[in-house]
């Protein structure tokens, strides 16, 4: 009798656990499912496609946004940083002219690299500076929006090059085997960051750092590199969102960009990562970038929500996914 | 003794020398301008033809000084406008981000005796402003609903949305408006936010929703090439047009070289700044009566007047 109860009281919790870490997955499964009842058009291959790869963006910044949140910390900076980053990236390739791979891989360089340096500016400031990395981002969040208007000087940066757009143009557009590249890269970033994450020692130093700082510093966990480099990983994946950006409109604007910050902490939170930080799932985060997407595609499908109501019905889907996910790993 | 006057002016200019114009500079003006930052194309555009209008009017006027401020938003432009009338400003031309919190501002400077001319969003109280030029939206919607109306003659149309605001409210009642009783009918509408990305997102649902699709109004050139993307990508030959508006240069460009899929526009002219600031000027050096409101046409594009609305310089 003893030893019966013993036994399911493992198995429960083992399941658990599973239950926690699949709920983003349950979540998704019944918006889909809740979408292909609202319009039939929902479940074609095209539609699917087109939303999972337009929430490649967000999804790849969330990929950052988790290690910074798991670490403790906040990046408010980037939706302005990939603004930054894709203007910065659209002159390079005006001002080197020619139509070949050689100036676009140069773009590209120029693009990672900077928002490499961005993301470090920010972990720099918030390491050494001592400032909570709310008040931190929230100032470089302005610096780099404000130079990306003064780049533009408040229009549009356009590629130029006819040749250069098209031949960048099927990074965003292109697939293989059916499988848009888009998709390919934010799949790559999400299974390089759960490798970093879960399967080697910073990535449990920036865990350690995130649910107990004092407890890491006196464990030897190096405090301030680990801090700093998740927001360089942050910033390098704002860097490779661009990269999948750019071929789509081919141009950057003073809007580009705009609140995907909030977006990217929605799908870090939604994914069941915790806002205060000591966790990190990084394939919930994916999920949860997808789940926004969704529901934004879901709204427009929909005949029967007025235009006017669309943000309170999909805040309302939100906050009843989140309530779904919760009542599912509570109940067992 | 005004004759006296004129004699005493006329003798004093031509001991100076007539040919350094200094009969002319003994008039001296300044106009402060306050208008929105460059934060999306259209207000880069205000800010782009505010300042070439400037230097053009101080070349023309002689003694005339234009001052610029911009601001990011509607509280910082209320210290912009304390920072130009503590300058001593003959005239004010302000656009505003929010005409109802600046209406009390402005009675103020106007109780001082400075001249004031509104531009595009005119204030609670009309009595303050001296001069009013105003874009006219609702003209903008009719003119656009007159379009499909005249080209389309029968069809689906799906409506791109701005942000929530007057400015779309106008635009769009007036649209359907004009569209009571023609061929066409709108599917759809929804807000893309006068932004390229969230008009990409919008456009590829239409698609996916609506099996036929005519033609589509952007109601905006930022939306209708973030909408053209969407259609290209699709590959989707039903639908013969995209309108968009307001006048950006790329656009009014394919208008011109004849693009199949851009075969008009709809003028809203971020260069309603420079009619105002000329009107204003010219209210200080001539005798013209130049008080009331001027409502500037929301002009339809076509390729034979594109020229006339093409700016190559202007970030817009």
């Amino acid at each position: 009798m003893t030893e019966t109860v013993l036994r399911t009281g493992a198995e429960k919790r083992r399941f658990n656990v599973d239950m926690r870490a699949l709920s983003p997955f349950i979540a998704l499964i019944v918006l889909v499912i809740a979408g292909a009842l609202i319009n039939p058009d929902f479940l074609t291959a095209s539609n699917l496609l087109n939303v999972v790869t337009r929430s490649a963006f967000i999804a790849i910044i969330a990929v950052g946004a988790t290690f910074v949140i798991a670490g403790g910390g906040l990046d408010l900076s980037v939706g302005s940083m990939a603004a930054l980053t894709a203007g910065v990236m659209i002159l390079t390739l005006n001002n080197m002219g020619t139509g070949d791979m050689g100036t676009l891989a140069l773009g590209m360089l120029v693009a990672i690299g900077l928002s490499a340096a961005c993301g470090l500016a920010n972990g720099l400031i918030v390491t050494f500076g001592r400032i909570e990395p709310f008040i931190v981002t929230l100032g470089t969040m302005g610096i780099f929006r404000s130079l990306v208007i003064w780049l533009a000087a408040g229009g549009t940066i356009t590629m130029r090059n006819f040749e250069l757009r098209e031949l960048y143009r099927p990074v965003y557009f292109g697939s293989v085997f059916g499988v848009p590249y888009p998709i390919i890269a934010f799949m790559v970033v999400a299974a390089v960051g759960a490798l970093i994450l879960y399967r080697t020692s910073f990535g449990r130093h920036v865990v350690a750092l995130g649910s107990n700082e004092d407890v890491a510093r006196y464990s030897g966990v190096p405090i301030w590199r680990v801090r700093t480099l998740t927001y360089i990983i942050q910033g390098v994946c704002v860097g490779i969102a661009v990269l999948v950006y750019v071929p789509r409109l081919g141009s950057a604007t003073p809007t580009t960009g705009l609140l995907w910050e909030l977006q990217a902490i929605t799908a870090v939170v939604i994914g069941g990562t915790a806002l205060k930080g000591g966790i990190g799932r990084i394939w919930g985060t994916v999920v949860g970038a997808v789940i926004l997407e969704l529901v934004a595609n879901i709204m427009v499908l929909s005949n029967f929500v007025s235009e006017f109501l669309v943000g309170a019905v999909q805040g309302a889907i939100i906050i009843i996914a989140m309530l779904v996910q919760r009542s599912v790993h509570r109940g067992r | 003794m005004k004759a006296t006057v004129l004699k005493f002016a006329v003798a004093a200019g031509l001991m100076a020398g007539v040919a350094t114009g200094a009969m002319a500079q003994q008039k001296s003006v300044t106009i402060g301008v306050s208008i929105p930052a460059a934060t999306h194309g259209w207000t880069g555009g205000v800010v782009y033809h505010a300042q070439e209008t400037a230097k053009q009017l101080e070349k023309g006027y002689p003694g005339l000084k234009v001052v610029v401020k911009t601001s990011p938003d509607g509280a910082s432009q209320a210290n912009a406008l304390d920072d130009l009338t503590s300058q001593k400003v003959d005239a004010l031309v302000v656009l505003p981000f929010n005409s109802d919190e600046l209406t009390n501002p402005m009675r103020e400077i106007k109780k001082r005796g400075t001249f004031v001319t509104i531009v595009d969003r005119g204030l609670k109280d009309p009595a303050i402003q001296d001069i009013y030029v105003a874009g006219n939206n609702p003209e903008f919607g009719r003119v656009a609903a007159k379009y499909f109306v005249d080209n389309l003659k029968q069809g689906n149309v799906v409506v791109l949305r701005g942000i929530p605001t007057v400015v779309d409210e106008e635009r769009v009642t007036n649209f359907e408006k004009a569209l009571e009783g023609s061929g066409i009918k709108v599917l759809d509408k929804q807000y893309a936010n006068w932004n390229r990305d969230d008009a990409f997102k919008v456009m590829q649902d239409y698609l996916a929703k609506h099996p036929k699709i005519d033609a589509v109004w952007a109601s905006d050139d930022d939306m209708a090439l973030g909408v053209m993307e969407a259609i290209r990508q699709a590959k989707r030959e039903d639908i013969k047009f995209v309108l968009g508006g307001a006048g950006m240069k790329d656009m009014v460009k394919k208008v011109m070289d004849g693009d199949k899929m851009v075969p008009a526009n709809v003028s809203y002219p971020p260069s309603m700044i420079s009619t105002a600031l000329g009107v204003t000027a010219a209210h200080f050096y001539t005798n013209a009566p130049m008080r009331g409101t001027y409502t500037l046409n929301a002009e339809l594009i076509t390729k034979d007047n594109a020229k006339n609305f093409y700016f190559p310089n202007s970030p817009f």
